[in-house]
């Protein structure tokens, strides 16, 4: 126990000191909200680049009627012009030529040429002006055709646009406000982050076994220590690392929670929330209107709505057991293996299962009750991820402990093969290690 | 008295034997060289002393009593392959290590500190490893092996990648070991190292041992009755009386005197051998010659092997 506990300290210490631990536990939280800080802010922005666009309109119908948007103007030209335009765009001075053919009304076609491809944005914006104009034009003769007065205005009540609020019913009775989307993505990042801390950690552990095993260092351990304290110690003080990043990273969220929370006060809210449909391109003008004053600390309030106790319990069990399980099949690899190549081709099928986690997580967290998400959150494989991605939305408690027996029974089988497998090949040098291999091993005797 | 022994230690790996029915006995504060081509079984006898792996059948004793895994703090281990954490201070991982088996840290740094600077390497205590010369790291190593003080010291090729200057201090370090009280197995190729510091040895091939007893004893038992004698005299009188009893391997005649190198057959003596000599030649150097642990190691292994 003594020994477990040396070791322990000692690979805690020694990764909790490493300048790249510190550098990365402060930065990675401010690189992550700087990252979507990054895409948030150009989305928001203006689109600045000024673009000519050259319009020849066969149909003669919307001479006059385009209005520039931001920076994109728009010039109507006669169609001697077009035919040259057409065959020489570039150094005309035009970013692009729209074409707007005779039989617009009945056909809904047009083109625009450019030489470079269009940013989507800008393509989207001439559909959505053209499609404007003949509707209402459309509508218009409707309306002038009906004689019935002030039609427009009549139609124009009808516009609705429901909001949905969601609310979740709790055992005791009480409704909290929940959302979907605030569900989802904590559901998504949830299972981000434990993939991505059972992969880093896990790792973590074969490297360094398999440094131990590379220096030949390990036969002077192993004649100090049992191989399973030396496992022990190893895989405890790399949890340790991981926990006390979290804690870290808790820390500092909490702290950002509550200095991001005093800076946007309702007000600033309101201004953000009206920028951000604005950057939408005004589709649907009616939801601007649904912004209302108090959008963020909405936000905020459906996020201390979620189950933050068992999100943050889970989250630990997950990430402990998870990481348990890989990292004894990892540290096992590392045991075998003697060169870096030969652990890539170890590692691929060991962690496969994490990897199929992580690329099922988007339709697991979109139908977080589907048979997929079901399957994949109780298989133990699998299940640190997936389980942490239906978590956000509530499910059964029995299905929760299902599937942490069965991570619990997995991991504790997985680490008594990994322990066999790990004596008999932290000694064992030049040889080829494969899976038939291993199996092998299990059934040797010390 | 024994300090440590091994009884009938069988060990199969897979399909191959490693050790069949080995048994040695190792005598408390003495220097037992344990010896073997390549692949013999020496590096398996080793890690089942070091507890590394546990012998199929047979039984090992430590100072009269069955050894069990906390024996093994008593135990220095210097493996053939031997390595450090490169990234890691010199000071910090000899206190590491040292605690590992089983030091307080006051105790592994005050003890550190006198090794270190026995060695001269004090300067090195807050470098990495990866900073030091191959033969730095060995300094190192035996250090670690032997700081814990222990009662078995086991040593596999401990001066590969040695200078000769660091060898030599290295054997005195040895010795020195062995007066304050220490046992030590020995493993090596190097028999000039055997004859200079075993006490004892046992020679292991195909993993089994084919011989074992004092060195000086088992060079004598390989001894093959030549004689290199020196004497003033007639060469052709001397062949003569020595006739078919006698084998003369090589012999040269000069002004200073002729030498002979002989070997006695069947039957003989080495006073016959005198008496033969004494009406023809004035003896002036009469010297058995003892088989190097090269010579005995080479024919003991290639008998084993024919038979």
């Amino acid at each position: 126990m003594n020994n477990t506990f040396l070791i322990l300290k000692q690979e805690y210490l020694k990764r909790v000191k490493k300048k790249s631990f510190i550098i990365l536990t402060i930065l990675l939280p401010f690189l992550v909200a700087g990252v979507y800080g990054l895409v948030i802010y150009f989305s928001i922005k203006d689109d600045t680049e000024e673009r000519k666009i050259a319009v020849y309109d066969e149909s003669t119908l919307f001479l006059g009627q385009f209005d520039d948007t931001g920076a994109t103007k728009y010039y109507f030209i006669p169609e001697d012009k077009y035919t040259e335009l057409k065959t020489n765009l570039k150094g005309s001075g035009y970013y692009g030529l729209l074409y707007i053919p005779r039989d617009i009304y009945s056909n809904n076609q047009a083109q625009l040429i450019s030489e470079k491809q269009l940013p989507i944005e800008l393509a989207e914006q001439m559909e959505r002006k053209l499609s404007r104009f003949i509707e209402n034009d459309k509508r218009q003769k409707i309306i002038d055709e009906s004689g019935i007065p002030d039609l427009d205005e009549k139609l124009a009540q009808t516009r609705t646009s429901v909001r949905l609020s969601t609310l979740k019913l709790s055992e005791s009775g009480e409704t909290t406000e929940s959302s979907s989307i605030v569900a989802f993505i904590a559901s998504y990042a949830m299972g981000l982050i434990i993939y991505f801390f059972v992969f880093m950690y896990g790792a973590m552990v074969m490297r360094s076994v398999m440094e131990e095993k590379k220096n030949r260092i390990i036969e002077v351990i192993i004649s100090s220590v049992k191989p399973s304290q030396l496992m022990a110690g190893k895989v405890i003080g790399t949890a340790l690392v991981g926990l006390t990043q979290v804690a870290i990273w808790v820390t500092l969220g909490g702290i950002g929670l509550v200095v991001v929370s005093s800076l946007f006060a309702p007000e600033s809210a309101q201004q953000m929330g009206q920028s951000l449909m604005e950057a939408q391109g005004g589709m649907n003008p009616a939801a601007a209107q649904a912004v209302d004053s108090n959008q963020f600390t909405e936000v905020m309030g459906m996020i201390s709505n979620l189950n933050l106790p068992l999100i943050l319990f889970s989250f630990v069990f997950y990430f402990l057991a998870g990481y348990l399980l890989y990292s004894a099949l990892l540290g096992a690899v590392g045991a075998a293996v003697d060169n870096d190549e030969d652990s890539q081709q170890m590692v691929f099928p060991v962690t496969f299962p994490l990897i199929l986690s992580i690329m099922l997580l988007f339709p697991i967290a979109k139908n977080p009750e589907g048979q997929l998400a079901f399957w994949t959150s109780i298989i133990p494989f699998t299940s640190p991820v997936a389980m942490m991605a239906r978590i956000p939305y509530g499910l059964p408690a029995w299905e929760l402990l299902l599937s942490m027996f069965m991570l619990v029974l997995t991991t504790v089988g997985a680490i008594y093969a990994a322990a066999k497998i790990y004596r008999v090949g932290l000694l064992m040098y030049g040889k080829k290690v494969n899976l038939k291999e291993l199996v092998k091993w299990l059934r040797y005797k010390n | 008295m024994e300090l440590f022994e091994a009884r009938n230690v069988n060990k199969v790996f897979a399909s191959t034997q490693a050790l069949t029915d080995v048994s040695i006995s190792v005598k408390e504060q003495s220097i037992f060289g344990l010896l073997g081509p390549n692949g013999a079984g020496k590096t398996t006898l080793i890690r089942i002393i070091n507890q590394i792996t546990a012998p199929d059948t047979g039984e090992i004793f430590l100072a009269g009593k069955q050894m069990t895994r906390a024996d093994i703090s008593k135990i220095g281990y210097l493996p053939e392959e031997r390595g450090l954490y490169k990234k890691m201070k010199i000071g910090e991982q000899a206190i590491y290590l040292a605690q590992l088996k089983g030091m307080s840290r006051g105790d592994a740094v005050r003890n550190l500190k006198l090794w270190f600077e026995k060695f001269d390497i004090m300067t090195w205590w807050n470098k990495k490893v990866e900073e030091l010369s191959k033969g730095m790291q060995q300094k190192v190593q035996f250090v670690t092996t032997v700081v814990h003080r222990p009662k078995l010291l086991i040593f596999d090729e401990p001066f590969s990648g040695f200078d000769p200057i660091n060898a030599n201090l290295l054997k005195s370090e040895i010795l020195k070991l062995r007066e304050d009280g220490a046992t030590i197995i020995f493993s090596t190729h190097n028999m000039g190292s055997v004859e200079e510091l075993c006490d004892n040895i046992a020679l292991i091939n195909k993993s089994v041992k084919i011989e074992d007893g004092p060195t000086d004893a088992i060079r004598e038992k390989y001894k093959s009755n030549i004689f290199d004698i020196s004497y003033s005299g007639n060469y052709a009188e001397v062949d003569r009386v020595l006739g078919s009893q006698y084998k003369i391997i090589e012999h040269a005649e000069s002004e200073k005197g002729n030498t002979l190198k002989v070997q006695y057959l069947n039957g003989n003596s080495n006073n016959d051998l005198i008496k033969a000599l004494m009406p023809v030649a004035e003896i002036r150097a009469f010297e058995e010659l003892i088989p190097s642990m090269n010579d005995v190691f080479i024919k003991a292994v290639e008998e084993a092997n024919r038979s």
